[in-house]
């Protein structure tokens, strides 16, 4: 093993190592601040780790894919465990971990009234889930990657109910698990496709195979579209969006950590990753471009009237996924990947700046904010960093990433999505500064007595306001790094500047309206009303479903039960007792005299004799 | 060659109703006496009929065994008598069901 591909395991092991102690030694656990330093330690040594690793991958790229045998088989294993260490996972390793530390030492502001017996526990979820998305991004192959992929979905259902003693958390947690759980319904069901046609899990042999045409495209179309599925609802697209909305009950960190950088971009990740498999299906590619362009859109509309700043965030989470998969489905996985790069940071500072308000002010709503820019110094001021880099502007890191996706669109000539992903840009734009001038400006609404967060808090808010800056100017050593052989061709396009133009626009109108006070025409609000009123019902779209649940699920379920109830268990019942009357009736045949047994051992030999010679 | 069967055939039909019809344990033990007497006859007459010794030598091992049997049976006998204060076989009733 060389000391990359050390350098990787060492990497996944430190968080595994702190659940591993967070799991078994219990007083450990039950002690709250340890706890919380061990779990920080592993995490840390897991970003420290990962930088070396990607300095060492940017000098010299490799390709290292590390196999065991696992399961054994009738020729060779079944299936293998490894990684696969490559520039794609070294990023996404250092993505993963910093992004985890950040949050981990945040929380030890955020969560500091909490009990120490549920910090420890919270502690141990989140170096859980910092293992599994670790193991998630270096997986080689399709059983592993859906092992470490249903812990995240798991890590990500216990830390939504972290307070499970509110309704309204215990119920987001179920939802978001259900939903999930149906997309990787389809993953499963594809990863099976493949392997029923391939007899492996390894994703460089199927790649190989793929490139070699080996695969009939019927059923490579079917696994890739089922496996989208698994991706769509990790990622929260449409039509699986309605659970990221309320994951936000849980709290702000583990929204930051879990459902805005690392886990809903396991979706994304995985269609990158498996990229070779997509790009032969050209159904797969447009249903990305088609879903991610609407996502976007549909999520950013959602995002414009939500008062609790959680949800503004959550919904922009999902817009701005659906934008990396619209890039996807134009075959710019580079531009895509560097999206994802860049809106893990500053979707996790924006959550964090929001985390540090609630925070301050105890409440996730506008109306209790207002004017904190004041007291809050720090916090506002990484909030708009972070809100400018969401909006695309220049010199944000969002603004590189995104126009090399639109630039990818128009290129591609799907003028739907890129319609769809323009207005995007400009109602992303709106939303965000909505929040910031509603939060951080305007009159101060409510006394309360906010005041600026602790140390602990402010630092890594400020480390990942600094990269949200600075991460946008390594677009070439990115795409570089990800794809040696695409040199970048930057054809002269006029799309940056009309989707910088648009997000500048999209803030002067909210500075219009929000922070001048200014309301819009009559006549404006009159042709918008249905439109508004369809938005606060989030189109409908979570009643539908709460009906089919309802309605069909649980009549289905209901019969099912009935037939389980009285059909299955009457015959398992019906040969039971049967059985047991038998058996009462002969043991009465049972005298317990040695001589009955023998006149019966003598007459039925006598019997058997006259048959024998009857029948000669 | 045939009385020496039927004498065979009659010796074990009365073994056989005295085994099954005799309630006392000592009176089943004696019929199951009869039973292998009846057998060693059958052997005898066979062996005498083809002119092997065979079946004169299993006899002896047939009495040998008999013996022991018998020992055996009676000291069963004796330790049902000591656990029940009987020997009526159908008084011994341990395996009903």
């Amino acid at each position: 093993m060389n000391l990359n591909a050390q350098l990787a395991l060492w990497t996944f092991l430190g968080p595994a190592l702190a659940v591993v102690i967070l799991a078994f030694i219990y007083p450990l656990r039950r002690s709250g601040k340890p706890a919380a330093y061990v779990s920080i330690l592993g995490i840390g040594i897991s970003t420290i780790l990962s930088v070396w690793n990607l300095i060492l991958v940017k000098a010299n790229p490799v390709s290292i894919s590390l196999k065991y045998h696992w399961l054994p088989g009738s020729n060779g294993s079944l299936a293998n465990v490894g990684f696969w260490l490559d520039s794609i996972s070294a990023i996404m390793l250092l993505v993963v971990s910093g992004v985890a530390l950040a949050v981990q030492v945040y929380s030890l502001g955020y969560m500091s009234h909490e009990s120490e017996q549920s910090l420890g526990r919270y502690y141990l979820y989140h170096s859980l889930f910092a293992t599994s998305m670790l193991g998630l991004v270096l997986a080689n192959n399709f059983l592993e990657v859906y092992i470490f992929w249903e812990l995240v979905g798991v890590c990500s259902y216990l830390l939504i109910g972290f307070w499970y003693y509110k309704p309204e958390a215990a119920r987001a947690a179920v939802k978001a698990f259900w939903v999930t759980r149906f997309g990787d319904m389809g993953l499963i069901i594809g990863i099976i496709l493949l392997w029923g046609q391939t007899g492996t899990f390894d994703y460089q042999e199927i790649f190989g195979m793929v490139q070699a045409g080996q695969i009939p495209l019927g059923l490579l179309s079917l696994a890739s579209v089922l496996m989208l599925l698994g991706a769509f609802g990790k990622s929260a697209q449409f039509p699986f969006h309605v659970w990221l909305p309320d994951a936000m009950e849980g709290p702000t960190p583990v929204s930051a950590l879990i459902h805005a950088a690392t886990m809903v971009a396991a979706g994304v990740y995985l269609v990158i990753r498996l990229f070779p498999i997509f790009d032969a299906v050209p159904l797969a590619l447009n249903i990305l471009t088609y879903v991610g362009s609407f996502t976007a859109l549909l999520a950013a509309t959602l995002a414009v009237r939500q008062i609790d700043i959680k949800k503004v965030l959550a919904y922009s989470t999902v817009s701005q996924l659906g934008f990396m998969m619209a890039a996807l489905g134009v075959t710019a996985q580079v531009a895509s990947y560097f999206h994802l790069f860049n809106h893990a940071f500053f979707k996790a500072l924006l959550f964090l700046g929001a985390g540090s308000v609630i925070h301050a002010v105890g409440s996730n709503n506008f109306p209790e904010m207002g004017n904190l820019s004041k007291k809050m110094k720090v916090t506002s001021t990484v909030f708009i960093a972070g809100g400018l880099a969401l909006a695309g502007i220049w010199p944000f890191s969002g603004f590189f990433s995104k126009d090399e996706i639109l630039v990818a669109v128009g290129q591609s000539g799907k003028a739907v999505p890129l319609f769809f992903l323009l207005l995007t840009t400009f109602l992303t734009a709106f939303y965000i500064f909505r929040a910031i001038f509603l939060a951080f400006y305007g009159p101060k609404k409510a006394e309360a007595h906010a005041h600026e967060s602790p140390k602990v808090m402010t630092l890594p808010m400020g480390i990942l306001a600094g990269l949200s800056l600075v991460t946008g100017w390594f677009a070439g050593d990115f795409e570089h790094l990800v794809h040696p052989q695409l040199m970048a061709e930057i054809s002269p396009s006029p799309l940056p500047w009309i989707s910088l133009g648009l997000a500048l626009s999209g803030v002067l109108v909210a500075w219009v309206l929000y922070q001048k006070g200014r309301t819009a025409p009559a006549a404006l609000t009159a042709t918008l009303a249905p439109l508004s009123k369809a938005i606060d019902k989030k189109y409908w779209l979570d009643d539908m479903y709460e009906w089919l649940y309802d309605k069909i699920l649980l009549a289905f379920s209901g019969l099912i039960g009935w037939i389980d109830r009285y059909l299955v268990d009457g015959v398992v019942n019906l040969s039971a007792w049967l059985t047991g009357e038998a058996g009462s009736k002969l043991r009465l045949t049972q005298t317990g005299k040695a001589q009955d047994y023998l006149i019966g051992v003598t007459v039925g030999l006598m019997v058997l004799i006259i048959l024998g010679l009857g029948l000669r | 060659m045939s009385n020496y069967l039927v004498i065979s055939a009659i010796l074990f039909g009365i073994g056989t109703f005295t085994v099954m019809s005799r309630r006392n344990a000592i009176g089943i033990l004696l019929g199951i006496e009869l039973l292998l007497n009846a057998v060693n006859i059958n052997f005898i007459a066979f062996a005498f009929q083809q002119g092997n010794a065979v079946g004169m030598i299993f006899v002896l091992f047939t009495i040998a065994i008999t013996v022991a049997e018998v020992a055996l049976g009676l000291a069963i006998v004796i330790l049902i008598f000591r656990l029940k204060k009987t020997v009526q076989a159908d008084e011994v009733n341990l395996l009903k069901g």
